[in-house]
């Protein structure tokens, strides 16, 4: 029997996405095809990953990735340049953690302050995170996306409960959009709708639909993404075509895997070794779902997950 | 391709006998094509439609039972591209190479190590599955005397004996040939060799190509020769080959029934770096590989793949569910804090995430709601003030505690009236909504 392969075309295709100004800037999406299926279609860019940095010491962070910014972390400013210019990061993630009313409750001017100043010190395209708490990221990531204005910068996230007020911001301050919803296909659907309806281009969103790590729900995150990506290729379903976003680190850097020394367990092996592992394969799952944009933290982390996109396309 | 449930009707004897537990041949032929009912019900079925249901019911990824025993490994029987269309069915195994030019001792220590890799996982055993025993020296004699250290360190695990050289395979085969190893390294130049010696020793044969063309081809010739169960690698290599192949060969036989490769793929993925190795690994998992080949089995690189493993093949209609039981969370004291949650695994894991976040010694009560969410399982009547009231009253625990306080939900405190009616002498305290704010309400109550 004469094996034929069993190709597919697509009827729909993923926005490509460009952030950043000049020379910095990065494009990713853009394919007409799943994840590194190059072999049936088009996949122009290759996915991109962005260092997460904080406005506030990453005094939170567990230790092992705490680490390898500790001459840095004290200043976000500081350690911007240095994932930039020593890490070589092609995009940066500023998570205005410091707002949050739990934590240091940080002012919005304060943020604009921190998000001005590190705009300044670098070339390469910034994302900009709130704290997670909508009724404080509403006037956060507004201050936020005046003070980045020219930047063109990825606002984020905008949620059911807040994504008026921060849409409405990145569409006059001409950035990009994170729409973030919880693990729900239809929600997914549903919000970015929402968010086109009050006149926002929907080439200018990215979907967040909700990240978890390896063995915390990954499984969900992953058939979430697929299905999205299905939904935009085989349905042409303009709703579901904006790149998707893996927000790793922070779910990442929270579980037992990546903090639990190996002295308490140890049949789970080294602590170091194990903690990198979990950021760089929860990346890895993502990516071959559907991900296009990760933000991650641990260097060893970023440089294996570039190696292995390096491998994949 | 596998038939409708109306082209399963046509052949079935129309009498609607009722004998096979359904009120028609119809709706038997509906949970047929559903896969939800076995031909073997139908006392009344002909030879000839037999034939045909069997062959279109085959599963397109043939079944197959590697090894025996209880680390016996079940490959095949995928019907789907995509876990969400239904689910993937026979985790893939992992299998690391020991090559027979090692020193004996440097062996024994990779076969102490695959024995010892079983780790415990929200009640799944997983580990190593297997071992990969390379030819590497070319030599027939250092085969069989590496496969006589394998089978006597690492007894019961099944075995790969990966050589090209047939004489070496049949040396090799007195040692691990009872239990229904792989013979792998099956290619254009000495197929009929190979399949002879796979054929004797009941073993299943590897098949090693270069191309899926050559590949279907191989497969056509061993299954002529008698030998109906291999498992097959298209020659990819690099990972972005291996997405590529994988997913043709599972397209080819999920949605055109093409049998010359309806086979469990073995992925070669061996790399010097063992984090990378991990990683292009991962994808192999996702992306339809049966056996993993690695190079190294570190606890840790273990861990995360056998968590990944274990993830993707997860049921998507099956919440996965922990223990019903108290579970201490740090070295909880008589004053230390209860807390209450459902038994979905996620909660779980989120809740006790965030408790053991907050540094404060906890106990967490899981109780059993069919692996429901907590507002899922109150929407569905599992989560329920007198459930809560007996799971707590037969747990046993006000013993251990000083002060009987039981922490709920903020999802659910409109329960937390009747729990107290229902449990006298308990305090009810409504927590956070979500497990995010565990730490900040821990800090509170000081």
């Amino acid at each position: 029997m004469a094996f034929t392969p069993t190709k597919e075309t697509y009827s729909g295709k993923v926005y490509s996405v460009t952030i950043g100004t000049g020379d910095g800037a990065v494009t990713f999406g853009g394919e007409n095809v799943l994840p590194f299926h190059s072999f049936e279609g088009a996949a122009p860019n290759k996915p991109v990953i962005a260092y997460e940095i904080q406005d506030v010491p990453p005094a939170d962070w567990p230790e092992n990735v705490q680490k390898p910014f500790a001459a840095v972390s004290g200043d976000p400013v500081t350690w911007a340049k240095h994932c930039q210019d020593e890490l070589k990061a092609t995009a940066l993630a500023l998570r205005l953690v410091g707002t949050h009313p739990d934590r240091e409750n940080r002012s919005a001017e304060e943020a604009a302050k921190t998000v001005k100043d590190v705009l300044a010190a670098i070339k390469v395209p910034l994302i900009i995170l709130g704290s997670n708490h909508p009724e404080k990221d509403s006037s956060v990531l507004v201050a936020a996306s005046e003070a980045a204005k020219g930047g063109n910068c990825v606002i984020g996230k905008a949620q059911e409960a807040n994504y008026k007020t921060i849409a409405a911001a990145a569409m006059a301050n001409n950035h990009k959009l994170i729409a973030m919803s919880e693990l729900d296909i239809n929600l997914s659907k549903q919000l970015n709708i929402l968010i086109t309806q009050m006149g926002f281009e929907k080439e200018r969103l990215i979907t967040d639909p909700m990240c978890s790590a390896l063995g915390y729900g990954l499984e969900y995150t992953y058939s979430v993404m697929e299905r999205i990506r299905l939904a935009a290729l085989t349905q042409n379903d303009a709703t579901m075509q904006p790149p998707m976003l893996g927000d790793i680190g922070m779910y990442v850097w929270k579980v037992k895997e990546t903090q639990a020394p190996e002295a308490d367990l140890p049949h789970w092996g080294a602590l170091e070794e194990r903690g990198i592992a979990w950021e760089a394969m929860t990346a890895t799952g993502l990516l071959v779902a559907g991900a296009e944009l990760l933000i991650m933290r641990h260097p060893k982390a970023v440089a294996e997950v570039q190696k292995t996109i390096a491998e994949l396309i | 391709m596998a038939l409708s449930g109306v082209e399963i009707f046509k052949l079935l004897p129309k009498t609607n006998c009722k004998k096979c537990g359904h009120p028609t041949c119809l709706a038997f032929a509906m949970k047929l094509a559903q896969r939800q009912a076995t031909l073997e019900s139908c006392p009344d079925v002909s030879e000839e439609a037999k034939k045909i249901l069997g062959e279109a019911s085959a599963p397109p990824v043939r079944p197959i039972t590697f090894g025996a025993g209880d680390k016996a490994v079940k490959m095949g029987e995928e019907t789907v591209l995509f876990r969400h269309d239904k689910k993937f069915v026979n985790p893939c195994a992992f299998a690391v190479e020991i090559p027979d030019t090692l020193a004996e001792a440097e062996m024994a220590s990779l076969s102490e190590q695959v024995v010892q890799s079983e780790i415990d996982r929200v009640g799944q055993k997983l580990r190593i599955d297997a071992i990969v025993l390379t030819n590497a020296s070319g030599d027939a004699g250092k085969l069989e005397a590496a496969a006589k250290v394998v089978a006597a360190k690492a007894t019961g695990v099944p075995v790969i004996i990966n050589t090209t050289n047939a004489q070496a395979a049949e040396a090799a085969m007195k040692h691990v040939g009872d239990k229904r190893p792989i013979l792998y390294g099956a290619n254009a130049s000495n197929v009929e060799a190979m399949a002879a010696v796979a054929k004797a020793n009941k073993a299943i044969l590897g098949i090693a190509a270069n191309g899926l063309e050559e590949l279907s081809t191989l497969t056509e010739k061993v299954k002529s020769l008698g030998v109906e169960d291999m498992v097959i690698d298209s020659g990819a290599r690099k990972a972005k080959e291996i997405i590529e192949n994988n997913t043709l060969i599972r397209r080819a036989a999920v949605k055109k029934n093409f049998k010359p490769l309806g086979y469990p793929i073995i992925n070669f993925m061996q790399r010097e770096d063992g984090l990378h190795e991990a990683l292009v690994a991962s994808t192999g998992v996702a992306k339809y590989a049966s056996i993993v080949v690695l190079s190294s089995v570190e606890k840790w690189k273990n861990l995360a793949l056998f968590t990944l493993r274990q993830n993707i093949y997860t049921d998507p209609q099956v919440p996965m569910q922990v223990e019903q039981k108290v579970y201490n969370i740090g070295d909880p004291k008589a004053g230390s804090p209860l807390f209450i949650t459902t038994n979905f695994s996620l909660t779980y894991f989120i809740v006790s995430g965030e408790i053991e976040n907050s540094k404060v010694a906890s106990r967490l009560a899981v109780m059993d709601c069919e692996g429901l969410s907590v507002l899922t399982a109150w929407a569905a009547g599992k989560f329920t003030a007198s459930k809560i009231a007996q799971f707590i009253t037969e747990s046993g625990i006000e013993k251990e505690i000083a002060e009987k306080e039981l922490i709920i939900p903020g999802y659910v405190a409109i329960l937390s009236g009747s729990i107290e009616d229902k449990l006298p002498g308990w305090k009810i305290t409504v927590g956070p909504r979500e497990a995010n704010a565990i730490p900040a309400f821990l800090k509170t109550r000081g």
